[in-house]
């Protein structure tokens, strides 16, 4: 074994910094589904298409800026979960509210949402995966290959990002009520939570760290509309794995699949390891149907 | 529920099946090939109604169990040479073996989990089609055109290209779902099924293992999928990746939820209305999608009981 990795220490070396690359990404993304799941009891289908719009929207700003891929990133940064955010929060009020968040019928719904996000991205965007120029160019050369070094940014900003909405849960006012409403909504209300503006503002925020990931990925891989699925399906497992509405589960499942994703596309196959990581949550189902950190749900 | 209501039941189904049978000799070549799709879809979506509306689970992973059973009719035909019937045989015994596998591990989760793990199963299911290519052919897959032999009863073969053959055949299938749910529904099980449907804890406490219910459900509707999918290899001529794919697994949920879940009769309404929907409007914009999205959140707001459910309501409670 120890033979092994000497004589293969470059590959492993590769696989951990891009597994751990996915990883902080994908954490970013699951954050948000597991955040709105936590509080508002919703499985967002649709929240794959908030990062893929997030994309799309840093191609615009790319473009927009006309040719300064530094301004149009800061500008993405801002405009892409503004934007996204507001669509969440008025998908919310205007179709999730009046379903009074039934399980089922959000997942309908939200279903509803992707195919109609999708069709109009597809008909003013395009069918075609349209390239982004990453904002800063540089690599960073290690003994055995050089590495981009644009991918140890986004995985850097992408903690900050994860370390921003843990401060935000824990020491702002909106973070009590969010944690007040997932424990117990009824109660919460009676204490003088605005829990209708609680949720549509959690589903914002969702969106939002969606839409981010999104800006945050788009130089790495080019936008397009199709996307939101890889992700979405990325973010399931992780949820699953670490247990639905724990947001500790939610990372820790994040870097376990993150870096077992890394390991697998590097010595076999990325489409392997997709079917894996399936295999993987099945097994952690046979054994513990909650996942890691999951308490038992009604 | 009153008495009469599985005679009544009989007779409305008997009437539904002699309507469709009669049909194919009135109907335009064009429509009459449209039907015959239809029947096989609508079986699809009956099979996914027994677990959605009858036993109160929703799937969001079903094209797996229908690209199970396109896929390993369409294998035997295409590699193995066989001819219709024996493949549509083997499809259905693994169907039934992979329903029940799936079921046994998916169903230790409920509620929300339940739907992402079906979903991620038959995600599965679509990369396994797209990295076994050597016998999948990938993404785009194969015809059956030349490989499969016409089927021989006695004395006289029938071609699976012959529109006739098509319509009839598809006809037999969709006959056979639609008894089979009708019988199910009317069935004790079925009673336990719309229990665990209505509140497993209570169903629980009266005594039943509602797991092994589900389970049943489950392989059922699994199976009946898979058997719409051989079939629609077969009569089709085609098998490829894009009936593995997710919107494969929505379909037969929106075609449900607008036919009405819970009834027997939804999916045929619900498949029928669709693809004519999507027929009609393809003539001024290729955004279907969007028409398809907008249906899903109209339906959810406005009208989640489906056509037949309003129907129900309104004037014959006794439709199953």
């Amino acid at each position: 074994m120890s033979a092994w990795i000497d004589n293969n220490f470059p590959l492993v070396f590769l696989a951990l910094l891009d597994g751990s690359v996915t990883a902080f990404v994908l954490a970013l993304i699951a954050l948000g589904l597991s955040l709105v799941f936590g509080v508002m009891r919703v499985v967002n289908v649709a929240h794959g298409e908030f990062f893929m719009l997030g994309a799309v929207l840093a191609w615009a700003c790319f473009h927009f800026t006309g040719n300064m891929p530094l301004l149009g990133f800061l500008l993405a940064l801002i405009v892409a979960p503004v934007f996204v955010g507001g669509l969440a929060m008025l998908s919310d009020r205007l179709i999730l509210h009046r379903i009074q968040y039934n399980p089922e019928s959000t997942i309908v719904a939200t279903i509803g949402l992707l195919y109609i996000i999708q069709q109009l991205v597809l008909t003013f965007f395009g069918p075609e995966a349209r390239p982004v120029e990453a904002p800063i160019y540089f690599r960073v050369q290690f003994p055995w290959f050089g590495y981009s070094g644009y991918k140890l940014i986004v995985a850097g900003l992408s903690g900050v990002l994860l370390l921003g909405t843990w401060f935000l849960m824990v020491r702002s006012k909106l973070g009590l009520y969010m944690r007040a409403t997932q424990q117990d909504a009824e109660t919460a209300r009676t204490f003088g939570v605005p829990t209708k503006s609680v949720y549509s503002k959690v589903f914002a925020i969702g969106a939002g760290l969606a839409a981010l990931a999104g800006v945050l990925v788009v130089p790495i891989r080019q936008a397009d509309y199709l996307m939101g699925l890889e992700p979405l399906l990325l973010s399931f497992i992780v949820v699953i794995i670490g247990g639905l509405g724990s947001l500790r589960g939610t990372l820790v499942a994040a870097f376990i699949v993150g870096i077992s994703d890394g390991f697998i596309s590097v010595f076999y196959e990325p489409t392997l390891a997709k079917m894996l990581a399936t295999v993987l949550v099945a097994a952690v189902l046979v054994l513990k149907p909650t996942g890691l950190f999951g308490e038992e749900i009604r | 529920m009153n008495r009469r209501a599985p005679r009544k039941t009989a007779m409305l189904m008997a009437g539904v099946l002699v309507f469709l049978f009669l049909l194919q000799f009135i109907l335009p070549a064009y429509h009459h090939s449209t039907f015959s799709k239809i029947m096989v879809l609508a079986s699809y979506a009956v099979g996914f109604n027994i677990l959605l509306g009858y036993t109160g689970l929703m799937s969001l992973g079903h094209a797996m169990f229908f690209s199970t059973g396109m896929y390993v009719t369409g294998i035997c035909v295409y590699h193995f040479g066989l001819t219709g019937i024996p493949a549509l045989g083997i499809g259905l015994i693994i169907t039934v073996f992979v329903s029940m596998l799936i079921g046994a591990v998916a169903l230790r989760t409920s509620g929300v989990s339940f739907l992402i793990v079906t979903l991620m199963f038959g995600q599965t299911a679509f990369l396994s089609v797209l990295y076994f290519d050597q016998f999948t052919l990938g993404q785009d897959g194969f015809t059956l055109t030349k490989e499969l032999q016409p089927l021989v009863l006695g004395s006289t073969s029938f071609s699976y290209t012959d529109p006739n053959f098509k319509y009839n055949a598809a006809w037999l299938l969709f006959a056979v779902c639609l008894i089979l749910s009708n019988l199910l529904i009317l069935s004790p099980i079925g009673r336990v099924l719309i229990a665990i449907r209505e509140n497993e804890e209570r169903t629980q406490m009266l005594g039943y293992n509602t797991y092994l219910y589900k389970l049943f459900a489950l392989t059922l509707s699994g199976t009946l999928s898979g058997l719409a999918g051989s079939v629609h290899a077969l009569l089709f001529s085609y098998v490829g990746a894009t009936f593995a794919e997710i919107h494969h697994s929505i379909a037969p949920l929106l075609w449900t939820l607008l036919g009405g879940v819970g009834t027997t009769l939804g999916p045929l309404v619900g498949t029928g209305i669709m693809h004519y929907l999507i027929d009609f409007t393809s003539g001024w914009t290729s955004a279907y999608l969007l028409i398809v999205g907008a249906i899903l959140v109209l339906l959810v707001i406005g009208a989640p009981q489906g056509l037949m459910g309003m129907i129900r309501q309104k004037w014959m409670q006794w439709l199953p």
